[in-house]
């Protein structure tokens, strides 16, 4: 099965299994890891902010202009912030790593 | 987020006080049959529900307006889930649920939280922040996933400076008359009170993320206009430090990836959104897991008898968190608040459709 790591704000890693068409928070929610999602996933929070592994950014699709609207909600945000409900998991991204951003 | 919830410029009175906060408390406590804690949208349709058996309904609610997440997460994103309606945006959700409810003439006590609980002879009683005093036999809470309240700076030091020199919302304006003055945010609370405050303040600068606003373009090209004339400063970048001897505060560091400049300030204002919090009613003594309130489906009431809870701030078995399912709740649950309303009168079951006694309640008859 593909997987994720993720990286808490303890410093932990947790490689998860990762379905394949859920977005990167609904994985991260699954397993129960600290992230808040406030909104469900209709990018209208910004409580599901994560830092990409800079190897992984050239994998991404870009950020959306209203991810990065969000993003002004978020607190240390960074060049490799993304909010994770706006991330699909493909099979391209199995081994994806991200850090749970701190709680704001 | 919206992050005029709280408080606009246009709310604000110069003068001093905030009417919108205090202008409508009454000193004699309120009575009624049933206080709605959360004005969301299973908060509204209980009102629904409730006035079908003739229980009249206050609400509170922290935000300045109805409508609960729906009018503050996504008032412009589509909801395709509510029974018949095949498609409508949140704020068009609240404002059919205000139509629907409106016969039934609920009270609302917004900008301000329910902030204690207390049990009476046959009834409880409710004092909100600001001092406002209800009392009823059923108390529902439909609190959502908590009350909204601003973000705050987690920099050290920020706490012991909350409310001497760095604040989150304008109370008077005047408190900000001569202020060497810092704003934070890149939204419409931010570049309002920039534009309003500017005159006032000795000095003024902005400080947001990135060079790119999503207030209004027409305040964001005023700013530009008091930046381009050397009126006020603009600093991109995030605040990362706090300097001075708190509760004072001398300047904060601005880190951008060219770097951080110092920018000195004795006060700062920081609009970042709104988050939610559980806030008072953790302390109300309710069986809660993970922040979720436990509930007998049957009735949909706590473990304290005469207080409910229905919607997205409750848990049972199979709950899932739908506006639909918070709705079926709010039907449930006031069949069980009517006894406490009224222990001597029957409850007689009927439909809207035909009984000529709900049209009358609906003012259609």
């Amino acid at each position: 099965m593909a997987a994720i790591t993720v990286i808490d704000r303890e410093g932990e890693e947790h490689v998860l299994d990762a379905t394949l068409g859920w977005s990167v928070m609904e994985i991260i929610r699954e397993h129960d890891l600290p992230i808040e999602a406030a909104c469900g996933g209709c990018c209208a929070c910004a409580t599901c902010h994560v830092y990409v592994d800079e190897a992984w950014l050239g994998q991404l699709e870009p950020a959306s202009d209203e991810e990065d609207r969000m993003l002004d909600e978020a607190y240390q945000v960074q060049e490799n912030s993304r909010l994770s409900c706006q991330i699909p998991f493909s099979q391209a991204l199995d081994g994806l790593k991200v850090t749970l951003a701190p709680e704001f | 987020m919206n992050e005029r919830a709280i408080l606009t410029p246009a709310g604000a009175d110069p003068t001093g006080t905030d009417r919108a906060r205090t202008g409508t408390i009454r000193s004699e406590p309120i009575r009624t049959d049933m206080v709605i804690v959360g004005a969301g949208p299973v908060g509204l349709f209980a009102v629904f529900e409730a006035g079908l058996l003739n229980m009249r309904c206050h609400l509170i609610d922290n935000l300045d307006r109805p409508g609960g997440q729906c009018a503050e997460l996504y008032p412009d994103k589509p909801i395709y889930d509510i029974p018949a309606v095949p498609h409508c945006t949140g704020q068009e959700l609240t404002d059919l649920l205000m139509k629907q409810i409106a016969p039934f003439e609920p009270t609302f006590h917004l900008s301000q939280q329910a902030e204690r609980l207390e049990r009476l002879e046959g009834r409880w009683r409710v004092t909100t922040s600001i001092g406002q005093v209800l009392e009823a036999p059923a108390i529902v809470i439909a609190a959502g996933a908590g009350s909204f309240v601003p973000r705050r700076l987690p920099l050290p030091g920020a706490e012991a400076r909350e409310g001497r020199s760095i604040h989150y919302v304008v109370r008077r304006m005047e408190d900000f008359r001569d202020k060497d003055l810092l704003i934070a945010g890149g939204g419409d609370s931010a570049l309002d009170w920039t534009l309003n405050l500017h005159p006032l303040a000795a000095r003024l600068a902005l400080v947001h993320r990135r060079d790119d606003f999503r207030a209004a373009p027409d305040s964001v090209m005023r700013m530009r206009d008091l930046v381009g004339a050397g009126h006020m400063a603009l600093h991109i970048g995030q605040i990362t430090e706090l300097h001075g001897v708190a509760p004072e505060l001398e300047a904060v560091t601005v880190k951008s990836p060219k770097g951080e400049v110092l920018v000195p300030c004795d006060t700062l204002l920081a609009f970042y959104g709104l988050k939610m919090e559980l806030g008072p009613l953790a302390e109300w003594g309710l069986n809660l897991d993970r922040n979720l309130i436990e509930v007998d489906t049957a009735t949909f009431e706590t473990n304290q008898s005469g207080l409910f809870a229905i919607g997205d701030i409750i848990t049972y078995p199979g709950k899932l968190k739908l506006i639909l399912s918070g709705f079926h709740e709010a039907a449930l649950m006031v069949q069980k608040a009517f006894r406490y309303c009224f222990p001597d009168q029957k409850l007689v079951f009927r439909y809207t459709t035909s009984s000529t006694d709900l049209h009358e309640k609906l003012g259609v008859a």
